[in-house]
């Protein structure tokens, strides 16, 4: 089966800065996947990109079977962006809002009463002039706005931002149904906790590259993406310690890294433990607990959570909660702590 | 197209009469406008009884501009422009959509000061089909134009003073050809006005074609 996502060597431009600086990718049909990696790494970018917002200048970009290049239009009627902006209209009220998005994209008007029905935006909402909404309820008018034009491919830009715990739960659910109905998922967040536990796989990004090309999982080799450096923040391993309780943030240099997976080290603690010993026998990574997608019709290819572990992240499952330190991993030495 | 043309004037429509800027504000600017030529005239009433054409059409222009801005500003809101990008509408269609939706928001104003120049100016109305024939072509090329060069300084900072700038100069055929088309109707030899409102006719066509075609460029451009 042919991805929903294709990226090869693709290199965007942000005026003459290369925000994407030869990005490899691969998502297939009914995957969610997390993309993850510090400020400015590309996220949004990529998400952008994959929308034909942000023009690729070279390499392969392949969407929902079109190139990307090419036929940028075509492809948008499929995708559905939640981004950092809302894309409404203060003067018009929510329903108007969220009939205006889904006619446009040639929906039944079903499909817009279905959409405020998901978000909860159905009731006294629905009248309410978006002017007058809080953050939060602009946030799932434009979760509404992208639910009514039933997308295949959601590319969400920190969706979890500034919604309560609720509507927290709520995105989450409406996700695994959409994946559920065939839809698939890419989605930028620092909210990792959540997100990871979403998410089939999870992508880093640094610099505009993957370090994690097309992998399930995790890992790949930072050194071969020519990293400068991989920011591991300690919320990322899972509140494991590392290196010392003070630490906010542990710094591997690919240099120090000597071929090991660094990645896998961002993913959880355990897998930061017990990784790459060379020579130790490989014990699959007891997986991260995802929304469990209820029935996935035409996604066998997607991945299923428990094929996260990759070869590369592979660590003994005995070490959750245990404390990191560099002698636990060989070949694996944070250059410094901050 | 032309679905998406009506949706998207449906909405700019829409958002004008809920904002209530049309009535509350260009309106009265309009009329406001008439009035001050009136009283910078009216010691002689001879060149205001020979200047109402053109004066009128001047008010509508500098009126117009406000409705366009108005306009043009709807798809600056947070991400809007983005979102009609990522709609699927046709480009062409959404053209088409708003400048209809200043177009009627501009027959209104016509409307409006067209009565104000009967009260103020005295003026008598004659040869009503050019008249009317005159103020659609006018209508229709000062929406294409406007809606045109509205996406073309859409996401400049400079934007609300550029627009005038440059769709002024652009209107000055406009100007010209509407003005001539109500002194004859106004004087009561109609047959030479309707040459000029073929000129107007050419115009309107000319830039809504234009727009429609040049306006995906722009969406992208911005």
């Amino acid at each position: 089966m042919k991805p929903v996502v294709h990226l090869s060597a693709a290199v965007a431009l942000l005026g003459r800065f290369p925000a994407l600086a030869g990005i490899d990718l691969d998502v297939a049909r009914g995957e969610i996947v997390l993309l993850r990696g510090p400020n400015g790494a590309g996220k949004t970018t990529l998400l952008r990109a994959c929308a034909g917002l942000v023009p690729v200048v070279r390499g392969e970009a392949v969407v929902l079977g079109r190139d990307l290049r090419r036929h940028p239009r075509a492809i948008r009627r499929r995708v559905g962006l939640l981004g950092h902006v809302t894309g409404l209209h203060d003067d018009l009220t929510v329903g108007e809002n969220v009939r205006f998005w889904g006619r446009a994209a040639r929906t039944e008007p079903a499909d817009v009463e279905a959409a405020l029905a998901l978000t909860g935006l159905d009731g006294r909402l629905r009248d309410v002039p978006v002017a007058e909404l809080s953050a939060g309820q602009r946030r799932r008018t434009s979760l509404a706005c992208l639910l009514a034009r039933r997308p295949e491919l959601w590319l969400l830009d920190e969706p979890h931002a500034g919604l309560d715990a609720g509507a927290r739960d709520q995105l989450d659910a409406l996700v695994v149904q959409a994946v559920g109905q065939g839809a698939t998922v890419l989605m930028a967040s620092h909210e990792l906790d959540r997100a990871q536990a979403l998410a089939h796989r999870v992508v880093d990004l640094v610099a505009g590259r993957t370090i994690t090309p097309g992998a399930t999982g995790a890992g790949a080799d930072v050194g071969g993406a020519d990293a400068d450096r991989v920011d591991v923040e300690p919320a990322d391993v899972g509140g494991a310690d590392v290196g010392g309780a003070d630490a906010d943030r542990v710094d591997v240099e690919p240099a120090d890294v000597g071929g090991a997976d660094v990645s896998a080290a961002a993913d959880r603690a355990p897998d930061l433990a017990g990784a790459p010993v060379p020579g130790a026998e490989p014990v699959p990574v007891p997986p991260v607990e995802p929304v469990p997608p209820a029935g996935r019709p035409g996604t066998e290819g997607a991945p299923s959570p428990a094929s996260v572990a990759t070869p590369d992240v592979e660590a003994s499952p005995a070490a959750p909660g245990a404390e990191v330190s560099p002698v636990a991993a060989p070949g694996v030495e944070p250059s410094h702590v901050a | 197209m032309w679905r998406d043309a009506v949706l998207v004037a449906r909405r700019d429509l829409r958002i004008e009469l809920r904002s209530r800027v049309a009535i509350s504000q260009v309106g009265p600017f309009a009329v406001l406008v008439l009035m001050l030529f009136a009283f910078a005239l009216d010691p002689d009433r001879g060149v205001l009884d020979r200047a109402t054409a053109g004066l009128y059409w001047v008010a509508v222009l500098f009126s117009g501009l406000l409705a366009l801005g108005r306009s043009a500003a709807i798809d600056e809101a947070d991400g809007v422009r983005e979102g009609l990008r990522m709609s699927g509408l046709e480009p062409g269609g959404v053209f088409l959509g708003k400048a209809a939706a200043v177009a009627a928001q501009l027959l209104a104003l016509e409307v409006l000061l067209g009565a104000g120049v009967v009260v103020l100016y005295d003026a008598e109305p004659a040869g009503p089909l050019l008249l009317v024939a005159t103020c659609l072509a006018a209508t229709a090329a000062v929406a294409g134009a406007g809606t045109l060069y509205g996406a073309l300084v859409a996401g400049l900072r400079v934007r609300e003073t550029m627009l005038p700038l440059l769709l002024l100069p652009a209107l000055a055929p406009v100007l010209i050809g509407a003005t001539r088309a109500f002194e004859a109707a106004l004087d009561g030899v109609p047959a030479d006005g309707w040459p000029w409102c073929g000129l107007l006719a050419a115009f309107a066509v000319l830039y809504s074609v234009a727009g429609a075609l040049a306006y995906g460029a722009l969406l992208e451009g911005q």
